[in-house]
């Protein structure tokens, strides 16, 4: 293989009825810093039907130097075969030296299919990309193992080098653009063959976990959370951090909360990414319930409070107040 | 109907510890499983073999003790069972790892393969899509409910925000989640039966007519380059600070490990 | 010799702990509580073989062995002393004496729903004046012509509310003393019989023990059991199966309780230190856990006895006696190493301590084991 004739980062963008998904925005920034250090471009190719002007504008302006579109009422949503044609035909005659795909439901169906018929590596869920300094080659950081180690995977001898990035993971960027704006129009040879599955109906849903111990993120509330209208504002923090509320014993034995969101000895025994205790002094009941989550963080107006113990960070504050601080503080990071 | 379900087995990812003092993984005595969305896979086949009769083959690729998943799946009621073990496919990436499963399965008779989403101890969702691609198989990702058609399946496919329902012909390749079942236990006399008639079958490279140079480590397009623990988890900082201040500290902490 | 188990033995111990864990654990509290029988997880045993182990599959068993039976007791016990012994009853003290002294008839009749769950045996051998003095029996059995006539009271008989088929004890020759008991299989719902008084109970207080009461019950004569006037010995056979059945029970809530407090002590600080650091709980926890073990290997080697038809009665009463006294001795002291906390139902060691006294006293008091354990020293 001539690896040499691979040049150029190429982003795959993802829209879902014709809105483009921040995971594109994020990629095409992180694909930015890249090429600068590769000194090539980045180009991204949308894939859909009835794009046009505005998607092209907004491309380039969070980072896409070329931009590349379908237009094919075959390609209006996103199925396997109709997708992974279009793209393979896309990267044989383009060749890319790495491309990026978003880690979401319809990214990490395809681009392991993708990788498979391109017979090149694929590293899924990136948390960090780098180009290695004296090989120039793309330097994929993911966790294992149940994110107990991280491994870096290189991809040496084969074009291009294909990750796939979870949402949120990258920031966007944006750019002034000067260059006037040019849509390349990719032309897609969709058959009957390749529409090898039959989509009966589509029914859009948010789908929520109600399921504490299924949760990634919990905001728990114990007493020091006072009354039972303060756990509205935790309700809001767990929407903005896409979690859910759980709580200790006493705010269950209260009423502010359902029994089948207790954590502890008495209730459930939860392990999310993120435990938030909130006002939870961290009786030993409480703490056998949590503290196998991988991490926790802790607010509490006591500086004594044993959870502050079992804590990867503590806040000693007041949580009334901190909390709608919080709300405020994550929605500048993601507006 | 013939349905092949790929298991894969995997340390119990629940019971790894961090060692306090070196910062490495312990790997002793974590018990090994039958990876979480796999074994829904399993239970998916042996539910569908009960609504519309069905055979059952387990495919396995992995070193000598990987036996134990399949055993368990005998037990749980699955009708065969292959160990695709060879030294070839040591160090095999997920492009070589389902190169080899393809090779595998075209030598057993099947209409759908039934493979889990991902594997807790890799995460990477990619061997049953790639599969699909080796075979040239139609495949449907993410699946939560399976019904048999005539000739095709008729499946539930989730995405974050939106579901399909999607009929698919055979022969396929869909992957499950685990939330399309609970799986079943095993019986006691099934898992006395799976030793006594020593049921795994064990397949090398020769048996899948394989070339040994399109597996392994050196057929692998990806190389770790570098494996760092998270290292040990000291104890956690307290700060006495205003509201404020608190929230940047946390939204910090959450950045760096990119949960926002 | 060799202690290793077998593959089939470590995976089945496996489906065990599973299903113990998943599926008893979360409501053992509440059938403790409530006094429950727990019939949701019995059909589930039924469903996964673990009602019907140690018997061959033409009976709709699972082709196990004793030691399975054992390890399947044991896991339950760990953490729901009641489902241990629904388990160790229904198996040990119906099916069991069904299966080695049934005629192929009785054996293809009940032994095929006993194995799968959907029957529930039972066993009523204890009377209000026939406690230890087995003997002492007052229930009546008159041979008619095409039937049996029983008259009589049983007390303390464990599955009692719930299940369908009981063996029973009677006297069918009032003179000839032990010689003159037989056994029978009897239905629930034959008319006459009924189910008396539910007791309350310290502990295993889910499992139903009720009375039996016989007002002219007219069992067929293919029901009998055995021979006639061979009941009594059948009777004392079962109890040594059954022996085995209640020390794996008491073995596993001594275990429960031990696991229960490990987990405890690294957590609960006091002094500002996990009470696992202070050597008074590393010496307590030392000490439970070697009984344990020792009590763990008389009630495997009993097993393997009965397994390899060898004599075994009274290594199942060692195994019973020790493990017993080891269950009460250990939970007591993981109340202990619980402080407060353990004396209060958020934890489960209160009921695994209420749990083990029973074992110290059914299927023969400890004392019992002592005279049969002694008897074969001093014969």
């Amino acid at each position: 293989m001539d690896l040499k004739a691979y040049k150029g980062i190429l982003v795959i963008g993802e829209q879902r009825q014709g809105n483009i998904q921040n995971g594109t925005f994020e990629l095409l920034g992180k694909a930015k810093e890249l090429a600068a250090k590769l000194d090539c471009n980045v180009s991204v190719l949308l894939i859909g039907n009835g794009l046009n002007e505005q998607h092209g504008k907004i491309l380039a302006k969070h980072g896409a130097d070329n931009i590349f579109m379908t237009n094919d009422r075959n390609l209006e949503n996103y199925s396997t075969e109709p997708y992974t044609k279009t793209i393979t035909k896309f990267i044989i005659e383009n060749k890319p030296e790495i491309v990026m795909i978003s880690a979401t439901t319809i990214g990490r169906d395809l681009a392991p299919r993708l990788s498979a018929r391109l017979k090149t590596g694929l590293t899924a869920d990136c948390t960090s990309l780098d180009i290695e300094d004296n090989t120039q080659n793309l330097l994929m950081t993911r966790p294992a193992f149940g994110g107990n180690i991280l491994a870096t995977i290189v991809c040496p001898n084969h074009r291009p080098q294909m990750s796939t990035v979870r949402p949120g993971v990258f920031q966007k960027q944006e750019f002034d653009v000067k260059k006037p704006l040019k849509i390349n129009c990719v032309r897609a040879d969709i058959t009957e063959k390749d529409l090898n599955i039959e989509i009966l109906d589509t029914v859009y849903e948010k789908t929520e976990k109600k399921n504490i111990e299924e949760a990634n993120i919990l905001v728990s509330a114990g007493r020091g959370i006072g009354n039972k209208e303060n756990i509205s504002k935790l309700e809001t923090l767990a929407k903005e951090l896409g979690g859910l509320v759980s709580g200790s014993r006493a705010v269950v034995d209260a009423g502010w909360i359902e029994q089948s969101s207790q954590v502890g000895q008495t209730g459930k025994t939860v392990r999310p990414d993120v435990y938030l205790a909130c006002g939870i002094s961290g009786a030993i009941q409480h703490i056998a319930g949590m503290e196998e989550s991988d991490l926790i963080i802790a607010i509490n107006k006591n500086p004594e409070a044993p959870i502050f113990d079992n804590a990867d960070l503590g806040i000693v504050a007041d949580v009334n107040q901190l909390i709608p601080a919080l709300v405020e503080e994550l929605q500048k990071v993601n507006p | 109907m013939k349905i092949i379900v790929c298991i894969k087995q995997v340390p119990d990812t629940t019971e790894v510890r961090i060692d306090q003092k070196t910062g490495t993984l312990i790997r002793e005595g974590v018990p090994s499983i039958i990876n979480p969305d796999d074994k829904s896979g399993i239970e998916a086949a042996l539910v569908l073999k009960e609504k519309y009769g069905a055979h059952i083959t387990l495919l396995s690729m992995g070193p000598d003790q990987a036996e134990l998943a399949l055993i368990e799946g005998l037990a749980m009621g699955a009708d065969r069972a292959i160990l695709l073990s060879d030294r070839a496919f040591a160090g095999s990436d997920t492009w070589a790892t389902s190169l080899a499963l393809a090779y595998a399965i075209k030598k057993i008779d099947y209409d759908v393969i039934i493979c889990g989403r991902q594997a807790i101890d890799g995460d990477t969702a990619q061997v049953g899509p790639q599969i699909a691609e080796h075979l040239s198989l139609p495949q449907v990702s993410y699946v939560t409910s399976i019904e048999k058609e005539e000739n095709s399946l008729k499946v539930k496919k989730v995405f974050e925000d939106f579901s399909q329902n999607i009929r698919i012909k055979m022969p396929c390749m869909i992957t499950v989640l685990k939330e399309i079942n609970q799986p079943r236990y095993m019986t006691v006399g099934r898992i006395f039966d799976a030793y006594k008639e020593n049921q795994v079958e064990r397949w090398n490279i020769q048996n899948i007519d394989m070339d040994p140079s399109l597996t392994g480590l050196k057929a692998s397009p990806t190389q770790v380059k570098k494996i760092q623990t998270k290292g040990a988890k000291t104890a956690g900082k307290v700060f006495e600070v205003d509201a404020r201040e608190g929230a940047r500290l946390i939204v910090e902490k959450l950045k760096e490990k990119y949960v926002i | 010799m060799d202690f290793r188990l077998t593959k089939s033995h470590e995976l089945a111990q496996k489906l065990f702990r599973d299903f113990s864990i998943n599926e008893v654990k979360p409501i053992a509290q509440e059938v403790d509580e409530e006094e429950r029988f727990p019939s949701e997880t019995v059909q589930k045993m039924g469903k996964y073989g673990i009602m019907g182990i140690p018997f061959p599959k033409e009976y709709g068993g699972q082709d196990a062995d004793i030691l399975t039976y054992v390890m399947a007791v044991e896991e339950l016990s760990k953490v729901c002393g009641t489902t241990g012994v629904v388990l160790s009853a229904h198996t040990s003290l119906c099916s069991a004496p069904i299966f080695e002294f049934g005629t192929p008839e009785q054996k293809a009749k009940y032994l095929p729903k006993l194995n799968s769950g959907e029957h529930i045996g039972a066993f009523g051998l204890t009377e209000p004046n026939a406690g230890t003095d087995a003997s002492a029996q007052q229930t009546i059995a008159e041979k008619k012509e095409d039937h049996y006539l029983i008259n009589g009271t049983k007390i303390f008989i464990t599955n009692a509310g719930v299940a369908d088929i009981f063996i029973v004890m009677a006297m069918t020759d009032k003179k000839a003393g032990t010689r003159g008991i037989s056994a029978f299989i009897l239905e629930k719902g034959m008319p006459g019989f009924s189910i008396g008084k539910h007791e309350l109970k310290m502990g295993i207080r889910g499992s139903s023990t009720c009375e039996l009461i016989f007002e002219n019950v007219k069992v067929p004569l293919e029901n009998l059991l055995g021979q006639e006037g061979k009941g009594f010995g059948l009777a004392m056979k079962t109890l040594d199966g059954g022996r085995i059945g209640i020390a794996a029970q008491a073995l596993g809530i001594a275990q429960g309780a031990i696991d229960e407090t490990v987990h405890y002590v690294k957590d609960r600080r006091q002094f500002g230190k996990p009470i696992s650091a202070f050597q008074n709980t590393q010496f307590q926890l030392a000490d439970m856990q070697t009984k344990v073990d020792a009590a763990r290997l008389l009630v495997y080697k009993a097993a393997f006895l009965k397994e390899n038809k060898q004599p075994y009665s009274v290594e199942a009463a060692q195994a019973k006696l020790f493990a017993s006294e080891v269950a009460m001795e250990v939970t007591t002291k993981a109340v202990q190493l619980f402080g407060g906390y353990g004396y209060t139902r958020e934890y489960p060691v209160e009921r695994m301590m209420r749990d083990a006294k029973i074992t110290e006293i059914y299927e023969g008091t400890s004392e019992v084991q002592k005279m049969v354990i002694s008897a074969a020293m001093l014969k």
